[in-house]
């Protein structure tokens, strides 16, 4: 599929009226440079736009840059060419507005449980203002009791939890999402994937997650976005609404896995013959 | 039940095989120490009362631990694990007691005996304590002035780019130089002895604390200062409450480094032109040839730069509890 059509697919899945988007990618580049000025082209001239209250997955195999765009989106890296759009604002920087889940929980060793989820009212000077919030976090991601221990002393999922409070205290428009389960356990990532749909639905916040779990990505996603490398770009957005609660041995289910498994091998041909050269 | 004897795959802190025999040899050897100072003449001229009162001490005190073991399993654990060190220690005193003041084999006034050196102790003691807090002052006043110093330039170095640039370079160079070799400068510089003592421990400080501080800052994962960003933090706020909580660490690291340098700093500098403290009490001892005396400052100083240690330490493990059960 040429750029092009990928930009028009995008683009045509989108209503026209600005506005009712959340996130607006405009045909954004990323290039990366050494200090000898060789390059890696990580994003090449990618459009995507996602709605409001949408619950979207970048999947691809690794260095197709789906982490490179949702941190462009954070505003935690900037494109060479083209622009991202939130609420029709250019991004210039991070915001609070756009919370950012890592892969690795990423709490503040240093501080609390109590203390990390608070970090954001904190530093936005609101904490006297929200002070209740703090404990109502707490609750919501099941980490009563634990307020004052440390990061350490907690369990991955339990910190992963703790991560997404951090996160939603300051209720962000849009939960950007890097792998945020891709360190955990089976089982602590299905329990997790619940939490994630409970706080989305609660919150109606739009949340893009990157993901190398294709049953994740269809179990949760309104719709997925899949990426193939060298360059970086999309190469086909699919559809995947149907309706919740989701049934992973449902054959709607099934037969959605099976359509990106299928795009995958597609997409996972093209690359074994350039691996091959 | 077997010790362990080697540190590989065991954290067992306690792992000497319980053993009653060492327990009570470890108070028995105290009282052999006691009563053969007792029994045997001193060869030489000298007051032995306070030697005894000190092994009396060793002997109550362990006399007591062993019978406290016996209501404590915590103590009784700790006990036997130390006993056959105590033992050591008790037999060590009595041999050198006996080949110094009870028959000479050892040569004077070089190689004086515990006793004579416990005579000093208690005769000077009003002596040795003002000089011990002159010393302690002045390292105070430097160590305390040098790591402040060492932390706010490691933190301005490691923070911003700008200062590293510019001042990493001539801190590495600069802050090799031994603190002494700059005596003549700093003599100039200060208005007396006491200042310059201090300015030369504060600067023996804060080469390895500045050091590390802007190394530990360089050191934090990158991936925290990004949380914080997306969290709504901004630059100074990062500062505060990533940048330095984060580089605690690495500061102490420095801190522990930089005490025992600025402990032969400060001990120089006494002995090359204070009017106080144990280094120019030992020099002062040694023109007296009276080496009772600077063996007594120097188990002195032993003594008080330990207790200097363990309070650093416990400020450490405050501020670091969150570290506490970290992979090392």
């Amino acid at each position: 599929m040429s750029e092009e059509t990928v930009a028009a697919a995008a683009s045509n899945d989108a209503s026209p009226t600005p506005p009712s988007f959340s996130v607006e990618v405009k045909s954004v580049s990323r290039v990366f440079r050494d200090s000898y000025g060789n390059g890696v082209t990580a994003l090449d001239n990618v459009s995507l736009s996602v709605r409001k209250g949408e619950f979207v997955s970048l999947i691809g195999p690794s260095g197709c840059g789906k982490t490179t765009l949702l941190r462009l989106i954070a505003g935690l890296d900037s494109p060479q060419e083209g622009e991202v759009l939130v609420e029709g604002n250019p991004v210039t920087g991070t915001s609070h507005e756009r919370g950012y889940v890592f892969q690795q929980a990423n709490l503040f060793p240093w501080e609390t449980v109590e203390e990390n989820i608070a970090f954001g009212l904190k530093a936005r000077g609101v904490y006297d203002q929200y002070r209740d919030d703090v404990a109502e976090y707490i609750e919501m991601a099941g980490l009563k009791g634990f307020e004052r221990t440390y990061p350490h002393q907690i369990s991955g999922g339990m910190a992963q939890r703790a991560s997404l409070a951090r996160a939603l205290i300051n209720r962000p428009k849009a939960l950007l999402l890097d792998e945020p389960l891709g360190a955990l356990d089976s089982f602590t990532r299905m329990d997790l994937q619940e939490k994630l749909l409970e706080l989305w639905q609660k919150f109606s916040a739009t949340v893009i997650l990157v993901t190398h779990d294709i049953d994740e990505a269809v179990y949760l996603s309104d719709r997925i976005v899949i990426m193939t490398p060298r360059p970086g770009k999309i190469s086909e957005l699919l559809d995947a609404d149907y309706p919740r609660p989701r049934n992973r041995s449902s054959a709607r289910f099934v037969e959605l896995r099976n359509r990106v498994l299928e795009k995958f091998h597609l997409a996972g041909a093209e690359s074994q013959a350039e691996y091959a050269i | 039940m077997n010790g362990k004897v080697d540190r590989m795959g065991t954290t067992e802190k306690y792992w000497k095989p319980r053993s009653r025999t060492w327990q009570l040899l470890a108070v028995f050897s105290y009282v052999a120490a006691l009563v053969l100072n007792v029994l045997i003449r001193p060869a030489i001229e000298v007051d032995e009362v306070p030697f005894r009162v000190l092994l009396a001490a060793l002997a109550a005190y362990a006399g007591g631990r062993y019978l406290l073991s016996f209501f404590s399993e915590k103590i009784a654990v700790e006990y036997n694990h130390g006993s056959q060190f105590r033992f050591a220690v008790g037999m060590l005193l009595a041999v050198w007691d006996v080949l110094s003041s009870k028959t000479g084999v050892l040569p004077l006034p070089f190689f004086p005996g515990p006793a004579q050196i416990m005579e000093v102790m208690f005769l000077e003691w009003r002596v040795h304590l003002v000089n011990t807090l002159y010393s302690l002052r002045l390292f105070a006043a430097g160590f305390v002035a040098g790591s402040l110093c060492g932390v706010a330039s490691g933190v301005m170095i490691g923070w911003s780019d700008r200062w590293n640039y510019w001042l990493f370079p001539i801190m590495k160079v600069v802050g090799v130089i031994p603190a002494i070799a700059l005596v003549p400068i700093v003599l100039i510089i200060m208005p007396d002895t006491f200042s310059t003592a201090v300015a030369l421990v504060a600067i023996s400080a804060w080469f390895p604390v500045a050091f590390t501080t802007a190394r530990g800052i360089r050191a934090i994962n990158r991936s925290y200062f990004e949380a914080a960003r997306t969290l709504g933090a901004g630059r100074g706020y990062m500062l505060r409450k990533i940048a330095i909580p984060g580089s605690v660490p690495s500061i102490f690291t420095g801190i522990s480094t930089a005490t025992g340098i600025a402990f032969s700093t400060l001990v120089v500098s006494e002995m090359i032109g204070a009017r106080g403290g144990l280094g120019y009490y030992i020099n002062i001892a040694m023109g007296w040839m009276n080496y009772a005396s600077v063996y007594a400052a120097i188990v002195i100083m032993a003594i008080s730069f330990t207790l200097v240690l363990t309070v650093i330490n416990a400020i450490r493990n405050r501020l670091l509890i969150w570290q506490r059960g970290l992979v090392k």
